[in-house]
C-alpha cells in the first residue's frame, strides 16, 4: 500500500464504546479455528468510534468521503461472488474532503434489527459486521469488525413428547419416548426405549445427534450431514418388556439453535438417530427432528433456592418445596442428592 | 390462606425453576419376571460341522451338515439338521442376491486352483482346507440367517430345513400369520 510513497497513507481502525463491558463468544471461523468476537442482540444499538490514523504526520490525506456500515450477510460458499445482504445501515463521517491530522468519528446504528442469528457452517455462512471505508481516487483504506449475534427464545407453551412405536415386522418393536420436542442448547434429553419384541441378537444401542446443513432452493439443493454426538446407551441384548433409559446432557456439544429457511436461504436442522446395532453389525435406525433453540441467560437464583429444587427432583427423595433448607451443609442426605446430580 | 401465598410465590419464579434441568427418569413398566429371566426371543444357533467325503474317483464331493436350534416363530422346525455341499451354498448365496435386497455377505472361495491335478497335497479334500471352509460357511450361514430381510426368503427355510434342496423350487417369500 505504501507503493505511492509520495501520498499519504492511513491506518482505519474501529472501537466500540461498550467494549469494557460487552460480552465475547466464542464462534467458529471458516477454517475451523475458534475466535471471540463481541455479541450482540436484536434491537441492541452498535455504537463506537472510528480512528483514522495518518502514516506520515504532517502531509495531508485526501479523500472522497469517510462512512460507516453496518453490514448482515448471507454467503453460499459455492456462490461467493453474490453476498445477499439483509441488513444494510450507512452513516456518513465526513464529506469527501481531506485530514491533515489523525482524527476520531463517533458513530452510532440505533436499535439495529438482527434478525439471524451468526452462523459459520459447511456451505453457508451468515455474519454481521461493521465496515469503515475511506473512499480514496483509486483505492479505499477499509476495515471491518465482525460481530456475534444470538437470537434468544422464550420457553415454548407448547413441547409435547416425543412417544412412537417403531420396528420390523415380527422381528425387532420398540417404543421409543424423548420428554420434549423442543430443546434448548443447555437442556437434557430425557427419554427411554422399550422393547415390545426382540427377535434378533443386538450388540449394543446408541443415540446419534445429527446436523442436517440445507443450502440452495429448487433442483439445486445440497444437504450436508454431520454427526455431531454418539452417545451410547445400551451394552448387551436385551429382552421384552425392558426399558432402557436416556439422558443426554446437551451442553456439551458443539450445537446452533435449529434455523428454518433463513431469508429464504438455508436452514440448519437437528435430528435424533436411535440406533440399534445387531451382532453382525447390521444397523436399524428410527431419525427424528427435534428443534433447538437458545435460552437467555438466567441470573442464578441462591445456591438454597436450587437446592431445594434439586433435593424435589431426586427419585425416592421425600424433601418437600415446605422444608427447603436454608443451607446445603445443613442437611447431609441433600449433600448427596447434590453430587448425584452435579 | 398461607398455603395459597406460597403456591403464588412459587408460580412468578416458573422461569427460576427451570435452571436445573428436570433428569429424573421417564416412568416406566415393571418387566415381567417371565420375560427378564425366561429364554429370550431371538435364540437361532446355526451349526455347520461333520465333513463326510461322499463318492469314489473323480466324483466324490463333500457334504457338511447343518445343525439348526431355534425359537424363532419364522423357523418351521425348531430343530433340524441336514447335509449340504458347497455348490447348494452357491445356489443359496446367488437366490438371495436375485430375491431379496439383502447384501449377501460372500463365500469362502471356490478353490478352483485346487481341483487341478499334479497337486503336493489332497486338492480339495484336504483337511485344512476342508475345515477352513468349514468355518466360513458357518460363518456365512449365521450372518445370512440372522437377517430379518432373509428370513422371508423360501430358499433359505427349503436350504436350512429341508431334506434336500429343489433347485426348481418356484421363489417365494414367507408370509406369517
Amino acid at each position: 500500500m505504501s507503493f505511492f510513497s509520495f501520498g499519504q497513507s492511513a491506518e482505519i481502525d474501529v472501537v466500540l464504546n461498550d467494549a469494557e463491558t460487552r460480552k465475547k463468544v466464542e464462534h467458529k471461523t471458516e477454517d475451523g479455528k475458534k475466535d471471540k468476537y463481541f455479541l450482540f442482540y436484536d434491537g441492541e444499538t452498535v455504537s463506537g468510534k472510528v480512528n483514522v490514523t495518518l502514516k506520515n504526520p504532517g502531509k495531508r490525506l485526501e479523500h472522497h468521503g469517510i462512512k460507516i456500515e453496518f453490514v448482515g450477510q448471507i454467503e453460499l460458499y459455492y456462490d461467493r461472488g453474490n453476498h445477499h445482504e439483509f441488513v444494510s445501515l450507512v452513516k456518513d463521517l465526513a464529506r469527501p474532503g481531506e485530514i491533515t491530522q489523525s482524527q476520531t468519528f463517533d458513530f452510532e446504528f440505533t436499535h439495529v434489527e438482527k434478525p439471524y442469528e451468526s452462523y459459520t457452517g459447511q456451505n453457508v455462512k451468515l455474519r454481521y459486521f461493521l465496515r469503515a471505508t475511506v473512499i480514496r481516487r483509486l483505492n479505499d483504506i477499509t476495515k471491518e469488525m465482525d460481530i456475534v449475534v444470538h437470537t434468544l427464545s422464550t420457553y415454548p407453551e407448547l413441547n409435547s413428547s416425543i412417544k412412537m412405536e417403531v420396528g420390523i415386522e415380527d422381528c425387532l418393536h420398540i417404543e421409543f419416548e424423548y420428554n420434549k420436542s423442543k430443546y434448548h442448547l443447555k437442556d437434557v434429553i430425557v427419554g427411554k426405549i422399550y422393547f415390545l419384541l426382540v427377535r434378533i441378537k443386538i450388540k449394543h444401542m446408541e443415540i446419534d445427534i445429527i446436523k442436517r446443513e440445507t443450502t440452495g432452493t429448487g433442483p439445486s439443493v445440497y444437504h450436508e450431514n454431520d454427526t455431531i454426538a454418539k452417545y451410547e446407551i445400551m451394552d448387551g441384548a436385551p429382552v421384552r418388556g425392558e426399558s432402557i433409559p436416556i439422558r443426554l446432557f446437551l451442553a456439551g456439544y458443539d450445537l446452533t439453535p435449529t434455523m428454518r429457511d433463513i431469508n429464504k436461504k438455508f436452514s440448519v436442522r437437528y435430528y435424533l438417530n436411535l440406533v440399534l446395532i445387531d451382532e453382525e453389525e447390521r444397523r436399524y435406525f428410527k431419525q427424528q427432528e427435534i428443534t433447538l433453540w437458545r435460552k437467555g441467560d438466567v441470573v442464578r437464583k441462591s445456591m438454597s433456592h436450587q437446592a431445594a429444587i434439586a433435593s424435589q427432583r431426586f427419585e425416592g427423595s421425600a424433601a418437600s418445596e415446605m422444608n427447603a433448607p436454608k443451607c446445603i451443609s445443613d442437611i447431609p442426605h441433600l449433600m448427596n442428592a447434590f453430587l448425584t446430580l452435579f | 390462606m398461607k398455603s395459597d401465598r406460597i403456591l403464588t410465590l412459587l408460580e412468578g419464579q416458573g422461569d427460576m425453576a427451570e435452571t436445573i434441568a428436570d433428569t429424573r427418569r421417564l416412568y416406566t413398566k415393571p418387566q415381567n419376571l417371565n420375560d427378564a429371566y425366561g429364554p429370550p426371543s431371538n435364540f437361532l444357533e446355526i451349526d455347520v460341522s461333520n465333513p463326510e467325503t461322499v463318492g469314489v474317483g473323480r466324483g466324490r464331493y463333500t457334504t457338511y451338515e447343518v445343525r439348526l436350534k431355534t425359537n424363532l416363530p419364522i423357523f418351521k422346525l425348531k430343530e433340524s439338521s441336514v447335509r449340504r455341499r458347497y455348490s447348494d451354498f452357491e445356489w443359496l448365496r446367488a437366490e438371495l442376491e436375485r430375491e431379496s435386497k439383502v447384501v449377501v455377505p460372500p463365500l469362502p472361495g471356490k478353490a478352483l486352483f485346487r481341483q487341478l491335478p499334479f497337486r503336493g497335497d489332497d486338492g480339495i479334500f484336504d483337511d485344512s482346507f476342508i475345515e477352513e471352509r468349514r468355518q466360513g460357511l458357518e460363518q456365512f450361514l449365521n450372518k445370512v440367517a440372522g437377517h430379518p430381510l432373509a428370513q422371508n426368503e423360501r430358499c433359505l427355510h427349503m436350504f436350512l430345513q429341508d431334506e434336500s434342496v429343489d433347485k426348481n423350487y418356484t421363489p417365494s417369500k414367507i408370509r406369517q400369520a
